[in-house]
């Protein structure tokens, strides 16, 4: 209801074709920004870019598939850290980054076989995937002696590894792609996963996920095994957030066991929740709102973003649960109703 | 002969830091049902004020009481404004109390700073063989254990206890006996939130006081009381007790975040086989 007064439809719903148009209007707009603007701020809209794809990914799979996993910021860690210590160790970059989204993917697999197929709760399924990350990370700070090497990578505790190389052309390893061309590569995938996912949710797969979301229980007795519905679900954001990570790794040149804190997955849950869940668009929106916000703090120095990032998780649950974008939907409604400009209002 | 004394130090040491950290969730997720993500936090102001209130120049022993009390008011102050209308909505309560635990994060570092305040660990060392422990630790396995019986007798054996548990087991019967029941629900939130700043008060000594350091405990704290399934109490000591033995024992042999790692991968393992928790197939019970 309140997305249709937006002019928004649910994804579960075939795109109209006025979609495909705003889409490839997007995606013109935004692969025409390096014109226009200098290499510092291309740098920092690149970092948006590559957040939303984490955004999406936890998106998907909370909006979606109804489990909220805090772990995603464990696959973009792995996947960071794969990237890195692959690519520094063969010196070359397109298998590194197939294999970041791929070890993600895997290691979804296993901690989702245990904790789906275990029928564990949501909420414990919460709790759970939210101590994999602090866990992983604490792991990672634990690292910074000359006995943590992986090949000829030491993965350095809590510096993390700086020199992660940037991305190179597939058929020629001396081209290094420079800060335009990630930015490229970062609004390309993110438009990739964009499509990719809103067109998942329309196949099979996509309409038994949605349908578990709404009532696992009757599901399950239509015959659909959910548990591999949504074991599959997991493995497939973990993979998106893997890419995410190494896409992260190849924007900084850097990755870090900041990436798995729990600042990190605090962020990725108040995108989603800042943009909405209800809609894959939406989070893509409240991450780069969220982040130009907190990029702005952080330059203005009023000190602990965490503080403010903490009030807006407690405001936005306490007030706006539906994301700010629905949430004006309803109340674009609800005034609407009021001043008796809806059909049924002139009605009466 | 010293070997063993030690591991059995080793282990009693981790059962008990597991059963402070973890009571005060039991309570709060144990039996209210409410995921408290602020819990890390709430021992990091445990600590806080523990520190503070020694520096004014108060005894120590004193200061735990004191510590506990002034977080318990904290918790209560935080059922009214959030907890109080989220109670069913489980995932908006971890959500809201996770904004909680970055403000108080944020909150503490802008007052105190980042750098960590400590508390002289009172008392000496003793001697076993060639190891030397600190008298403190075996005063904190003395503080776990009296906390446990404490809390134990209270919903055992008192008045209030038995209001407390029939109202978390059916909220509608309590209200309809005559029992106020947001009041039994604040002061529950209030008594956890107390325990669990008295335990930040116990360990401060050990580890002193810094804004991060709620996420090193926060998610021992949480697979403790998940493994230790439905019956909050003796879930808990079970959960802690296996995890105390695993800890003490890895982090021995090898170092504390291995430790970690193994209780995780342990605590994963046993909800694929007791998705319910080590208590899980027993009749209801604390």
């Amino acid at each position: 209801m309140a997305l249709r007064v937006l002019g928004l439809t649910a994804p579960s719903k075939k795109p109209q074709p006025w979609w495909w148009g705003v889409v490839a209007l997007l995606a013109l707009f935004v692969f025409t920004i390096p014109l226009y603007l200098d290499v510092a701020e291309l740098y920092s809209i690149s970092n948006f870019l590559v957040l939303a794809i984490l955004a999406l990914s936890m998106s998907f799979l909370w909006g979606y598939g109804g489990m909220l996993s805090f772990g995603q910021t464990a696959f973009f860690g792995l996947g960071g850290y794969t990237y890195a210590v692959l690519a520094l160790n063969t010196g070359e970059t397109t298998s590194a980054l197939l294999i970041a989204v791929l070890l993600p993917m895997i290691f979804a697999a296993i901690l989702g076989y245990f904790m789906i197929y275990g029928r564990i709760s949501d909420i414990y399924f919460s709790v759970i995937t939210l101590v994999v990350t602090l866990i992983l990370e604490k792991g990672i700070r634990a690292t910074s002696g000359d006995q943590y090497v992986i090949g000829s990578v030491r993965l350095n505790g809590q510096n993390g590894i700086p020199t992660t190389p940037s991305l190179q052309l597939p058929w020629d390893a001396k081209a290094q792609l420079d800060i335009a061309d990630v930015f490229y590569v970062a609004a390309g995938l993110l438009f990739v996963t964009y499509i990719g996912l809103r067109l998942l949710l329309l196949t099979r797969f996509g309409r038994i996920l949605v349908s578990i979301k709404e009532n696992e229980r009757r599901s399950e007795l239509l015959g659909y095994d959910t548990r591999r519905y949504k074991w599959l679900a997991f493995v497939i954001a973990g993979g998106i957030a893997g890419l995410a990570g190494a896409m992260w790794g190849i924007w900084g040149n850097f990755v870090g066991p900041n990436m798995f804190n729990l600042n990190q997955a605090a962020q990725v849950v108040i995108w989603v929740i800042v943009g909405g869940k209800s809609t894959l668009i939406g989070p893509i929106g409240g991450t780069v709102a969220v982040q130009y916000l907190t990029d702005w703090l952080g330059t203005q120095g009023v000190g602990q973003v965490s503080l403010i990032l903490g009030i807006i998780l407690m405001v936005m649950v306490l007030l706006f649960q539906q994301g700010l974008l629905p949430s004006a939907g309803i109340i674009a409604a609800f005034a609407k109703d009021r001043l008796g400009l809806t059909r049924r209002g002139r009605a009466s | 002969m010293d070997e063993v004394a030690i591991y059995a130090f080793q282990i009693g040491f981790a059962f008990a830091i597991l059963i402070l950290i973890s009571l005060g969730l039991a309570v709060i997720f144990g039996m209210m049902r409410v995921i408290n993500l602020a819990q890390g936090e709430f021992l990091m102001l445990g600590a806080y004020f523990c520190t503070l209130i020694t520096q004014s120049g108060v005894n120590l022993w004193l200061a735990f009481l004191l510590s506990g009390l002034a977080v318990g008011v904290f918790g209560i102050i935080v059922e009214v404004v959030i907890i109080r209308w989220l109670y069913g909505r489980i995932l908006d309560t971890l959500l809201a109390t996770w904004g909680l635990s970055l403000f108080l994060v944020g909150g503490v570092t802008t007052l105190f700073g980042p750098q960590s305040e400590s508390v002289a660990a009172p008392l000496g060392r003793f001697s076993v063989g060639v190891y030397g422990i600190s008298q403190y630790s075996l005063v904190v396995i003395a503080v776990a254990l009296a906390l446990l019986a404490g809390t134990y007798a209270l919903w055992r054996y008192t008045r209030f206890g038995l209001v407390v548990r029939g109202t978390m087991q059916n909220p509608t019967m309590a209200a309809g006996l005559g029992i106020r029941t947001w009041l039994v629900y604040m002061l529950t939130f209030g008594f956890g939130s107390a325990l669990t700043g008295l335990a930040g008060a116990v360990l401060a000594p050990i580890v002193g006081a810094a804004p991060p350091m709620g996420v090193f405990f926060i998610g021992k704290a949480f697979i403790t009381v998940i493994a230790g399934g439905q019956m909050p109490l003796l879930g808990t000591i079970s959960a802690s007790g296996l995890f105390g033995t695993i800890d003490g024992v890895v982090s021995y042999i090898s170092s504390s975040v291995v430790g970690e790692m193994g209780m995780l991968f342990v605590a994963i393992i046993l909800l694929r086989l007791l998705p319910l928790g080590i208590t899980g197939r027993l009749k209801r019970g604390i």
